[in-house]
């Protein structure tokens, strides 16, 4: 039993969001390979041949990988996927875009966005925005199965040393070409990964109003994410959206401004770890998931929550 | 160019859903539902490039009860010309919608197929990517932009990074994000309208597909509860608090 798990990089650094589906895969019990498709990602392969508990690396370097087009990467998957039991990939866009198409090629039903494995077949999953945790068990030959990053702790990024052994790539499928990528750049860390998300939602009643957030955020070293209401309204893009179709988050802290908190919303963020929420509505659901509520405006809160972390910085 | 869009019959997005209490599934006796909102989406877009005069017919499949006669309906209501209902009773996984939508693109053969990208009940967001590997077509997925080039058609995806734009050739299957429009209200002469539109039933025999379920849900169970914490009078207490109590700055 061997289980290939789809690494996630941008062909030059081994996106550590993968090391949680690493863990995912240890908990299956076998033997873990890790899949490398990318085009000059020989880097990304030697980073993935580090980590502890992984036997081999495959490394598929073609121009065909180069921007993980799914019509390429998935026939990839599918032509691989006969050696193994299991078939993983962490639950980003990628992951998202690519894993299902390989199923299908497989002829095998995914299992999307696991939280725990009970078993090698059995595996935990959130459904309905979260609200209702449902146990599956797979009786497909290949399990292709897609990780909620927050459901396991990552695994430790060095202390392996796997062999690299290259695989050959796949002709190009000529269905569709990369064009280009708008990434919005910040110094601050990653919002799925960040130790502390400061979000806002539509009671912060513009984009500008933003800066009242990240005043904060840059003092805690925390990530900025945003409601689906505030993306909505135009206030942030959309990458910032935290909740049940937009990205997972499961911080030590996380403080929601001016957020009512929906079910969607609640659904991405509900298992962090602790909850904040300032709002001036004393009766938003918000309050009943915080574990420190404070009823306020927040355009008096947040400077003074600026002002306040800066004295302490200082002192 | 004919396109056929796939919409899904989930409960409303506002109820709050109940496990039920043996476990085996969630409440959904006299529950309010409706049209799963991405697949809105896909409905709106469509209408909008028959608007636009690209599109020439859409036609709205939904495979499911009796009952999704009436989320086609809606989609009917909302500007679709036509619509099929793949009629079952029982559970239908990703992998069986695709292979009845892809039985159905066979028999239709339209352009472009417009799914949403995720139903809000089982939260898989896999159906249109596998329909498009069955199809062996291009996939344009979570897309927040659309425009027609020819044979090709750029996309904008909401991917982690930000926005991703790519060109996928024609026949492809789109599938929704939020940001790609906003979903009209159906108007009452079109919802009247719309029950003179036909919708022709077929079953999944009638299309030669198996939908065996593949996974065996063992259990469904509420997640554990978060208790609402206690409120702080001001910022000053909110920090001491986050400090020295829960330690995390």
């Amino acid at each position: 039993m061997t289980t290939l798990v789809l690494a996630e990089h941008d062909n030059a650094n081994f996106n550590a969001a993968t090391l949680h589906a690493i863990t995912a895969a240890k908990a299956m019990g076998s033997d873990i390979h890790i899949l490398v498709a990318g085009a000059g990602c020989k880097p990304v392969a030697d980073q993935a041949a580090k980590v502890a508990g992984v036997s081999k690396v495959l490394l598929a370097d073609d121009a065909v990988f180069e921007h993980r087009l799914a019509e390429n990467v998935a026939p990839l998957i599918a032509k691989l996927a006969a050696n193994y039991s299991h078939v993983l990939a962490v639950a980003t866009t990628t992951g998202k875009n690519v894993m299902p198409r390989a199923a299908a090629l497989l002829d095998m039903q995914q299992i999307s966005e696991i939280v725990a494995v009970e078993s090698a077949d059995t595996f935990l999953r959130p459904t309905y925005a979260g609200n209702a945790m449902t146990l599956v068990q797979s009786g497909d030959k290949v399990k292709m199965i897609t990780v909620r990053a927050t459901g396991f702790e990552p695994a430790a990024a060095e202390g392996g040393s796997a062999a690299v052994e290259t695989v050959a790539g796949v002709s190009d499928s000529g269905l569709s070409k990369f064009v280009g990528r708008d990434v919005h750049k910040s110094e601050r860390p990653e919002l799925t990964s960040a130790r502390i998300v400061v979000s806002g939602g539509r009671g912060m009643q513009s984009g500008d109003n933003f800066k009242l957030l990240e005043a904060v955020a840059d003092k805690l070293g925390a990530a900025v994410g945003a409601s689906r209401a505030a993306v909505d309204a135009g206030f942030v893009p959309n990458d910032y959206q935290v909740g049940q179709t937009g990205k997972i988050v499961a911080p030590e802290l996380y403080i929601a401004v001016g957020i009512s908190g929906a079910i969607q919303h609640l659904a991405g963020m509900k298992d962090s770890k602790v909850i904040v929420a300032i709002n001036k509505d004393e009766d938003a659901p918000i309050f009943q998931v915080a574990d420190y509520g404070l009823v306020a405006d927040l355009f008096q809160a947040m400077p003074e929550f600026a002002a306040a972390l800066q004295k302490q910085a200082a002192a | 160019m004919k396109v056929l869009v796939a919409v899904k019959r989930v409960i409303d997005a506002n109820v709050k859903v109940r496990v039920k209490a043996d476990g085996t599934g969630v409440e959904t006796q006299n529950v309010k539902m409706a049209m799963n909102p991405f697949c809105e989406i896909a409905i709106e877009e469509a209408v909008r490039l028959k608007e636009a005069g690209t599109a020439t017919e859409i036609v709205a499949v939904a495979c499911g009860t009796t009952q999704s006669q009436e989320t086609i309906r809606t989609a009917l209501a909302m500007g679709a010309d036509r619509g099929i209902l793949v009629e079952h009773d029982g559970v239908l996984e990703p992998l069986a919608v695709a292979k009845l939508l892809k039985a159905v693109v066979d028999r239709e053969q339209p352009r472009l197929v417009i799914a949403g990208k995720q139903a809000i009940d089982d939260d898989s967001n896999q159906t249109g990517q596998m329909l498009a590997g069955l199809l062996g077509w291009a996939q344009g997925t979570f897309a927040s932009k659309i425009a027609f080039d020819g044979e090709w058609l750029h996309v904008t995806r909401e991917v982690n990074e930000g926005l991703e734009k790519i060109d996928i050739k024609l026949p492809a299957v789109i599938t929704t994000d939020l940001r790609l429009n906003e979903p009209r209200y159906a108007s009452l002469p079109n919802i009247m309208k719309a029950k003179k539109k036909p919708i022709e039933t077929l079953k999944p025999a009638d299309l030669g597909v198996d939908v065996t379920p593949r996974l065996k849900v063992l259990k469904v169970n509420e997640p554990p509860k978060r208790q609402a914490g206690v409120k702080v009078g001001s910022i000053a207490e909110l920090i001491d608090k986050l400090k020295n109590e829960a330690k995390v700055i």
